[in-house]
């Protein structure tokens, strides 16, 4: 993803205007730029969906049933949104995880895999699935970080074969699974605790491992954050891209396990617009789309939120159409906020029209734009000021 | 080195005498202008006056504030103190449509023409002329055609895309543009650098073809000659101050702008050097070449040694560098470093050898900005802080206070987001980042870029107390005092290849300037100069 040559920049000009950072001398971006007030802001949004479905439906939405309907649903694209958490941060975007989920799902309920499942271990159907999901990842990488073609085109790609190829294997039929280990194991509870909301806890909690404590994970923010600096600083950008994207696959892989145990089936139709919604949930939980910043905490309750506000709409015998108007309004709710935040702008400036930030106010105050969600928002550059673009540094090339 | 007198004596001879096209009032009258970014004073009092009709050239070493002065002039930047009088008028030139509407246009180095459209779309740009919403192509193509042809360049069609013109006809449809802008200033930015002879010839006549209409042109290049041959009056910048403006250019030497252009107010004081032990090469370069950019490149720089790159901005220096580094792939030659040969084309080789390279972009080349300062440090060091397969952030925060303290980081505090810390800070964060790594090999591009002139000293003390500890360091700069101070050699790059290699207490700064601009300072006149500064030297010696 670096480009392939660094630039020498022209004759000594300083910075352009987008580059600068803010004051040096005042205190940072507010309390609730930070991550901890990101988070915290997540928490209340989740517990006022919660007051609102306790509110509108007493009776249905605080009821233990409910709440495990809520996680159990959940617990698929919050896996999935754990490696799209990684991707994100890294600087990519994944769109195919949702064909990678189905392929997954339609390869390991093979009547051949079944089969080899029935002669050995259903383990066979759980490590075809992952494998599945990793091989496409490691195509997803290759063509991305070697044949250097954005993320997002590369991935549309993969979306669209992969899910035609999973129609071919799966000849459009529904294929039920047949062993019963498997379903007792992925269908039963750990204390009470569904099988599968417990796997998303253990992905979850390694992600956060992975990504907080880890070498790996450092790099993840390194070469999301500025790739040229990454590779500047020894990272092989490109080993590690493409490591981002055999991650995305592998957690595909095990959604895949899960939605074959919560269905019964595999089925080339499993996990359409899964990508949507992983991205959306990552979004939400204040991961920056340009990458380089990002937290797994958020992600957990972005996925949430999200499948909350549809259990919210059910409970309610509203549309699901209404509930898709009400979910893109969140999502582009969240990314203003987030980029306001981020910006340091204290949030809701932008609400009651205070623009002066947009400009270079002469007073000094923190300078629209110094922050990669600049890069989001848009038009934050100066026109008619030389672009200081530089190859390289951009997440995609 | 530069008598206080000559500046003062200059400028009051400029004072009065007109330029040789311009009369009357100043068309734009800039007084005092002052611009502060974090940490940096960029401009600190400027004053530039401009007359209708005249080539105005503006002058000055990188980081002088040229492009910081166009940006104020072109409404990108707001200056914080000063004032600007525009035909008379005290104007503000608040965002660059103001600018534009006063007709002021600005033709930068990066051309900024919209490359998939075609020059009359580019030419019309945000000013389209329609009828019923729908755009009319044959008037718009039937002006840009005339336009051009006015410029005397009726060869470029209106119809083409702009993309795929050489870059000296995108320089014209620029221009063409400022014109039909009616624009009665024109600040052009270095436009010789992508241009070859002949087309700057052309682009020469163009310019003194609109300035006979009453269009006046503010004219920045490296290039004397050019000047000498375009330019009415000359205003000097250096440090963010003027030196002199309006001197005619027909009454002022070359020597004299040079001079101006170098001599310092402020005396950067440099550490002593330490005699370099007689050792093994640690940083050896064999006949590094890559293609179309440099060739035969061979230095060798041993343990405790500072080697400088002097050059001027598109000599190769900042490539070498990066070439050395892995950065970029080299097409000949090897790079070995204590005696391990480096693989071409690989940063990850070269810093497992040893090496560490602190770029000339640090922002975006170098930082993580919205990271922590230790984790900016960590970055190239972050294996030696896994215990058992985890990070554990206790010693890795606890190393990077270490290096924070000992290179006097301020404020130091390694949870801070990098990007709050001023430019010097910044660049110790980064040399932090490899005394962490504990590297053998530092390559410094442009050190002190964009560090506040009293942060500068501290910079060099680092760099000359890493040497005395072993390091081998080699220093690009484009402040040639810069190099000649820290450096023990220096090796003078010109279009490619090393002219000069020599201890850097042979050298001075006029010795150099003339050496780089080899080919473009007659050649009698470099024998000379090399003459004299042997003799100096010998002086210096006795």
């Amino acid at each position: 993803m670096t480009g392939s040559t660094v630039t020498t920049g022209g004759a000594g000009a300083p910075a352009p205007a987008k580059d600068r950072s803010p004051d040096g001398n005042g205190k940072g971006p507010g309390f609730m730029a930070g991550p901890a007030g990101r988070l915290l802001g997540l928490v209340v949004a989740f517990a006022l969906l919660c007051v609102v479905g306790a509110v509108t439906a007493p009776d249905r939405f605080v009821d233990i049933d409910n709440v495990l309907t809520i996680l159990r649903l959940a617990a698929v694209v919050g896996v999935v949104s754990i490696g799209m958490t990684f991707v994100i941060i890294g600087g990519g975007i994944d769109l195919s995880v949702g064909a990678l989920v189905a392929l997954s799902s339609v390869w390991a309920t093979t009547l051949a895999t079944q089969q080899m499942a029935e002669d050995f271990h259903w383990i066979v159907m759980v490590f075809t699935a992952i494998a599945v999901g990793a091989g496409a990842g490691l195509v997803n990488g290759i063509v991305i970080a070697y044949g250097r073609l954005v993320a997002f085109i590369a991935t549309l790609a993969m979306l669209v074969s992969a899910r035609g190829l999973a129609e071919i294997i799966a000849n459009r039929r529904t294929q039920i699974v047949q062993d019963q280990g498997f379903l007792d194991f992925f269908g039963g509870d750990v204390l009470g605790v569904p099988s599968l909301v417990v796997i998303w806890a253990l992905v979850s909690v390694a992600g956060w491992v992975l990504l907080n404590r880890t070498t790996f994970g450092r790099h993840t923010f390194a070469v999301g954050g500025n790739a040229e600096a990454a590779r500047l600083a020894g990272i092989r950008v490109q080993w590690h891209t493409l490591k981002l994207y055999v991650l995305s696959g592998v957690t595909c892989g095990i959604a895949a396990v899960m939605l074959m145990a919560r269905t019964t089936t595999g089925v080339s139709t499993h996990g359409t617009l899964m990508e949507l919604q992983a991205i959306a949930a990552v979004v939400i939980g204040g991961t920056l789309l340009v990458g380089g910043r990002g937290t797994i905490v958020g992600t957990v309750l972005g996925v949430l939120i999200l499948i909350t506000l549809g259990n919210v709409f059910v409970l309610n015998n509203l549309s699901s159409s209404a509930q898709a108007v009400v979910q893109g309004l969140i999502i582009v709710l969240a990314v203003l906020l987030q980029t306001r935040l981020a910006e340091g702008r204290g949030g809701f400036g932008w609400l009651t029209g205070s623009r002066s930030g947009r400009g270079e106010s002469s007073s000094g105050g923190p300078v629209a734009g110094g922050t990669p969600a600049g890069a989001v928002s848009g038009g934050t550059s100066t026109p008619g000021a030389p672009g200081g673009d530089r190859p390289g540094t951009g997440s995609t090339p | 080195m530069v008598s206080k007198s000559l500046g003062v004596g200059v400028m009051t001879g400029a004072a009065g005498t007109g330029g040789n096209s311009s009369s009357g009032a100043p068309l734009l009258e800039m007084r005092g202008i002052v611009k502060t970014f974090p940490g940096v004073r960029a401009l600190d009092g400027v004053d530039l006056d401009v007359r209708a009709g005249e080539v105005h050239c503006l002058l000055g070493q990188n980081g002088a504030g040229k492009s910081t002065l166009i940006k104020v002039l072109a409404g990108a930047h707001q200056p914080d103190g000063g004032r600007i009088e525009w035909r008379g008028e005290p104007v503000s030139l608040s965002n660059p449509q103001a600018a534009m509407k006063h007709g002021i246009a600005t033709i930068y180095q990066e051309l900024d023409l919209v490359s998939g459209l075609t020059v009359a779309d580019n030419i019309f740009l945000g000013r389209e002329r329609s009828r019923f919403g729908l755009a009319r192509p044959a008037p718009a193509n039937d002006a840009a055609g005339k336009l051009l042809a006015r410029l005397g360049h009726p060869e470029i069609r209106p119809t083409a895309e702009a993309g795929s013109l050489p870059a000296a006809a995108q320089q014209m449809v620029s221009i063409a543009r400022a014109l039909s802008q009616d624009a009665k200033l024109i600040v052009m930015d270095e436009p010789s650098a992508v241009l070859d002879n002949e087309e700057v010839q052309h682009l020469f006549e163009v310019i003194r073809d609109i300035t006979r209409d009453g269009v006046a042109v503010v004219y920045i290049s490296h290039r004397l000659e050019e000047i000498r041959e375009v330019g009415d009056r000359i205003t000097v910048l250096k440090d963010g101050r003027t030196v002199a403006t309006g001197l005619p250019v027909r009454d002022t030497t070359t020597r004299q702008v040079i001079e101006l252009m170098t001599g310092r107010d402020i005396e950067f004081v440099f550490p002593d050097r330490r005699p370099v032990a007689d050792a093994e090469p640690l940083l050896s370069v064999r006949d590094l070449g890559l293609r179309g950019t440099f060739r035969d490149v061979s230095f060798d720089v041993r343990p405790g040694e500072v080697v400088g790159l002097a050059g001027l901005v598109g000599s190769g220096r900042s490539e070498i560098l990066e070439t050395v580094y892995g950065a970029r792939r080299a097409t000949s030659g090897t790079v070995t470093v204590a005696g391990r040969r480096l693989r071409h084309g690989s940063v990850a080789a070269a810093v497992s050898a040893g090496v560490g390279l602190a770029p000339e972009e640090r922002k975006s080349q170098a930082l993580l900005l919205g990271d922590a300062v230790y984790r900016n440090i960590s970055i190239a060091s972050l294996a030696r802080f896994v215990r058992g397969g985890f990070l554990s952030g206790g010693p890795e925060k606890e190393a990077a206070r270490e290096q924070v303290q000992a290179l006097d980081v301020r404020p130091a505090d390694v949870t801070r987001e990098v990007r709050t810390l001023s430019g010097g800070n910044q660049q110790k964060v980064v040399l932090a980042r490899w005394l962490l790594r504990d590297c053998r090999v530092l390559l410094l591009d442009e050190p002190t870029r964009g560090v506040d002139v009293g942060a500068r000293s501290e910079i060099y003390a680092l760099v000359r107390e890493l040497a005395d500890r072993g390091v081998a360091v080699v220093v690009v700069s484009s402040e040639i005092p810069e190099v000649l101070g820290l450096a023990d050699r220096v090796l003078v790059i010109s279009d490619g290849s090393v002219v000069a290699q020599e201890p850097a207490d042979a050298l001075d700064e006029h010795a150099v300037l003339d050496l780089v601009m080899e080919g473009t300072v007659d050649p009698h006149r470099r024998a000379d100069r090399k003459h004299a500064t042997a003799q100096q030297h010998e002086g210096d010696v006795a």
